[in-house]
């Protein structure tokens, strides 16, 4: 009864040690994988790396070619016109939805269902059908002209100008139900009495909208706004799928740019670097974000 | 009906001067052709045959023959039905040197999809158990670069992954592929995971452990049973994720292998021979069946998996 | 008599915040010990030590004797009992109580014969095949203890099991819980916020403040003679009067004198000597102050009635006196209309004395 110390105090790596166990695939993947990699991508892209990952280095010679291909920077300016649109479409659209599907209408979770189900197709068959709708032959092109409007035009997959809005709408149209399921519940975690307060005040509802309600919902709009942008800076499939890049390279976007020179034109040093890019464009979204969403909570 | 109340209330008794009687009374009456409601309902159904619209060109393209299609519109619904397209998409559609459709597509993704979703679960639901419950020191850290982690763009991570595969030997395998959805399922699906364990009581987790339950025997015997909500939130976020997938299908597999969404696309945007159109929407079709099932059958529980793992993401 | 638990020099600290400050308890065997305090004292914190979810920064926990600092929660021999109940979902009543002999690998027929004797005692035979959401909360509360009845432990460590339930089932349960003490004889470890329920149940109560014990003694040394003003504070409902003044000399006696007004201290029992000039506060309870007392020759004091409270049986004055507001307590028949005068006589016997500045008493 009086010993201080037992002898079979736990040794302190023992300790949870199933725990410990059972968390190795997290801790792998988030060193190895998510840090590691992302570590050793960026380091190769200083480097001439060709057919395989070589450690020779040549400082920013990979970033500055980059700057210097023209089919980057349109991939870039592509990357800024459907992430600007895409953003402020898909969040006004999708709140006006979701601020019309909370007025306690019959029907909700049709309409909800009908909105939504986009989502849940890939992005492949999503692009793959609106380039058949935007097929000026036969699409909503062919159709308008049929009915009188010889000169009609709708062509933006095959016109280089326009051909980025022609993604955005399929964009639009696979994503906005997610917007609007995410600012419905943001709409729906608003005190029922701040309503009876507006009304019993007199105040229109469009106005108890905009200056009361879309205040309260700062942080589902900004949660929102993170999963969206960073969201935009993947778009892969849905390029491939609806143009290849095309017509040319009008409508090229910066990680197909990254996986051609990775894995089609064996220059993996191009590749890492407009990688790093990528990461360096999310940083700069992310970064704000998670500074104010988690560094106010710390001190707090 | 004003009316009749009116007339009702009169003989009540009422004292004239402290109620008017002949005033509002009861419910006020309701017009279901108010101009809100028009206006609300309207343009609500606009919006849902946009949404609708792309579904309906599938499926009436899918159902015409080639002729028809060149002649009419892609809205017309088909003069004459024929299933020939779908037959074609499944089982003869060309990629490459390949001539048997769609369907080795399909049983690659089936191939892919199961082993997938079951050990990303399976790694995904232990971690988040292990993270919710028996914290240790560095654990919250480790989570932290997990989650940042799913901000990153893959195409960062995916040649070191290339690589490590590939010195695992594991390159180009079903299994290689298995490992690649775990990785990049692991954020989300923690995430999920950890949320839910932590809003259990945890005095729950307490009480097994005095009873001298032990790590795996809490996780098996009173967490699993009582989470079966969530792991089907996750099983439809992965069914959907996986099947859709199409950058890792694309690195990570050989052309013999390639999940459906890649040969879905190869069999589209092929450059040689006569665009089929009524086959590649009867194809791209057959490819959103599988989420498209999911999603109509599961409902609720995919609107909350995609808001559990978003809103808190 | 041995001692059941014995808390040595124990500390907790979660980072920067001190929890638990080098605290040392004994409990007795077969004594019912209630840990009391509001909450964030550490009480809670305290008895997840003692059950071994939680690890101590620093000391050592003994339980029948054996060292356990180190030991898992199920080598302990404690049973606990969760605020929540805490009942697995899933499980029928009788897997609810067998899943930790299940665990430890226990003979069936030797399951059987636990559970129904833990049940008989219990009386909640009926029940065993229902799941624990078709219980009522009392019938949870029962189940829960089952539970650690059935694992035939040395001590029952309860954490607010009554907090969830409603007065009245609060009342039953509480008796209830006596009552198997007294049959049982475990030692049984309570913490609470309810000052009824410590007062009703404890063989000794310990009150806990800022993860620290400040007083342990049995309930009703604690209610009339608290040993520092917290304790006398947090005790009681309402709680004692608190009179600020100090310590004078008057006609050769120390007397206590406020705003001028003196009261004697004749037959108050002062452990240290009474210095006069010495800050203090007397606390008195509101049933120790007595109105229009006829009995002769003791001190009294005229007050003017502010406000009075019926309670039924019952009657709570709040009154004006000497610079204070003061409550007594009176019975529920005698009712004084506000601004009555009349006469309050103390019983020193019954009071406490405490410094001003050390707020111990005195």
């Amino acid at each position: 009864m009086t010993g201080h110390a037992p002898a079979k105090r736990p040794n302190q790596l023992f300790r949870n040690l199933n725990s410990k166990i059972a968390s190795i695939p997290m801790i792998l993947i988030a060193m190895g994988i998510f840090l590691g990699g992302s570590l050793w991508t960026i380091l190769y892209s200083f480097t001439n790396s060709k057919l395989l990952p070589r450690l020779s280095f040549v400082g920013l010679d990979q970033y500055e070619r980059l700057w210097s291909t023209s089919r980057w920077i349109i991939s870039i300016q592509n990357l800024a016109i459907y992430g600007i649109l895409s953003l402020i479409f898909s969040l006004v659209i999708g709140f006006l939805l979701a601020a019309l599907m909370d007025q306690k209408i019959r029907f909700e979770n049709a309409f909800r269902t009908i909105f939504l189900y986009p989502f849940a197709l890939s992005f492949i068959v999503t692009g793959l059908v609106w380039q058949w709708i935007l097929n000026p032959e036969f699409g909503i092109q062919g159709i308008v002209r049929s009915l009188g409007f010889e000169n009609f035009t709708f062509d933006p997959l095959y016109n280089p100008d326009i051909v980025i809005y022609g993604i955005l709408i399929a964009g639009l149209w696979q994503g906005t139900g997610l917007v609007m399921c995410l600012m419905l519940a943001g709409l729906r975690g608003i005190d029922e009495d701040i309503w009876k307060a507006a009304r019993v005040d007199g105040i229109p509802m469009w106005r108890t909208y905009l200056f009361i309600v879309i205040p309260m919902m700062r942080p589902v709009f900004i949660t929102t706004l993170v999963i969206i942008a960073s969201g935009i800076v993947k778009v892969y499939d849905l390029v491939v799928a609806q143009t290849s890049g095309g017509p040319g390279n009008a409508s090229e976007v910066p990680a197909k740019y990254v996986y051609d020179y990775m894995f089609q034109a064996q220059n993996l040093g191009q590749g890492f670097a407009a990688s790093t890019m990528m990461l360096l464009t999310v940083a700069i979204i992310i970064i704000p974000w998670a500074y104010l969403e988690f560094g106010g909570k710390k001190r707090g | 009906m004003a009316n009749i109340s009116t007339l009702n209330t009169t003989g009540a008794g009422f004292d004239a001067v402290a109620a008017d009687v002949s005033g509002p009374r009861g419910r006020r009456p309701k017009r279901v052709l108010s101009r809100r409601n028009i206006i609300l309902y309207g343009v609500l159904s606009i919006a849902a045959l946009y949404y609708l619209l792309p579904l309906y060109v599938m499926v009436v393209t899918s159902l015409k023959g080639m002729p028809e299609i060149r002649m009419g519109n892609i809205f017309s619904p088909p003069m004459e039905i024929t299933f020939e397209p779908w037959v074609k998409a499944w089982a003869e559609a060309c990629t490459g040197l390949n001539c048997d459709g769609l369907s080795r597509g399909f049983w690659n993704s089936v191939q892919i999809l199961v082993p997938s979703v079951v050990v990303s679960i399976f790694v995904a639901s232990v971690s988040g158990y292990s993270l919710a419950n028996w914290r240790f020191k560095g654990s919250e850290l480790f989570f932290s670069i997990l989650i940042i982690g799913a901000f990153i763009p893959y195409q960062v991570m995916i040649y070191p992954v290339v690589i490590a595969l590939r010195e695992l030997g594991v390159y180009g395998t079903l299994t290689g592929l298995v490992i690649v959805h775990t990785i990049f399922g692991m954020p989300i699906l923690t995430l999920l995971f950890r949320n839910y364990f932590a809003s259990l009581p945890v005095e729950l987790f307490k009480a097994a452990r005095i009873d001298g339950a032990g790590f795996w025997q809490i996780y098996l015997r009173i967490m699993l049973p009582m989470s079966l909500p969530i792991f089907v939130v996750a099983m439809i976020l992965q069914v959907t994720g996986i099947w859709n997938d199409f950058l890792f299908g694309v690195v990570f597999t050989r052309p013999d292998t390639y999940p459906m969404t890649v040969q879905l696309n190869n069999i589209v945007n092929s450059v040689q021979g006569v665009k089929e159109y009524n086959v590649n929407m009867a194809a791209t079709l057959l490819t959103g069946a599988i989420p498209l099932i999911v999603y109509f059958v599961s409902g609720r529980l995919f609107v909350r998996g995609i808001a559990a793992g978003a809103v808190k993401g | 008599m041995t001692n059941s638990v014995s808390i040595r020099d124990l500390s907790l600290s979660f980072g920067a915040v001190n929890v638990l400050r080098n605290l040392d308890l004994e409990v007795r065997d077969g004594e019912f010990l209630v840990l009391l305090g509001s909450s964030g004292c550490g009480k809670s914190t305290l008895l997840n030590c003692i059950a071994g979810l939680l690890e101590p920064t620093d000391g050592q926990i003994f339980i029948k004797g054996k060292n356990v600092t180190w030991e898992e929660p199920k080598d302990r021999g404690i049973g606990m009992v969760f605020q929540s109940y805490a009942l697995y979902p899933q499980m029928t009543v009788e897997k609810n109580l067998s899943f930790g002999l299940r665990v430890a690998g226990v003979p069936k027929d030797d399951i059987d014969r636990r559970i129904a004797r833990a049940s008989e005692i219990l009386q909640i035979e009926p029940l065993l095949k229902r799941k624990p959401a078709e219980l009522s909360g009392g019938q949870r509360q029962r189940v829960a203890i089952g539970r650690a009845l059935v694992r035939d432990v040395d001590v029952f460590l309860f954490d607010e099991p009554l907090s969830n339930l409603d007065a009245k089932l609060r009342s039953e349960l509480r008796v209830e819980i006596k009552r198997l003490h007294h049959s049982l004889k475990n030692t049984m470890i309570y913490v609470t916020h309810d000052q009824i329920e410590a007062l009703t149940l404890a063989d000794r109560i310990a009150i806990m403040k800022s993860g620290v014990i400040q007083q342990l003694d049995d309930p009703m040394t604690i209610y009339n003679r608290p040993v520092n003003l917290f304790v006398a504070g947090f005790i009681g409902s309402p709680s004692m009067n608190f009179l600020h003044g100090e310590l004078v000399e008057e006609g050769g006696k120390t007397v206590f004198k406020t705003h001028g007004v003196s009261f004697s201290l004749d037959g108050y029992e002062a452990a240290n000597p009474l210095v006069a000039g010495r800050k203090v506060v007397l606390g008195l309870r509101p049933e120790h102050i007595h109105v229009d007392s006829d009995v002769p020759g003791i001190e009294k004091h005229e007050a003017v009635v502010d406000l009075e409270e019926p309670m039924g049986a019952d009657n709570l004055l709040w009154l004006k006196h000497a610079g204070h507001t003061m409550s007594v307590r009176i019975g529920g028949a005698r009712r004084y209309a506000p601004a009555t005068r009349l006469q309050l006589s103390f019983d020193m016997e019954l009071a406490s004395l405490f410094d001003a500045e050390t707020e111990e008493r005195i």
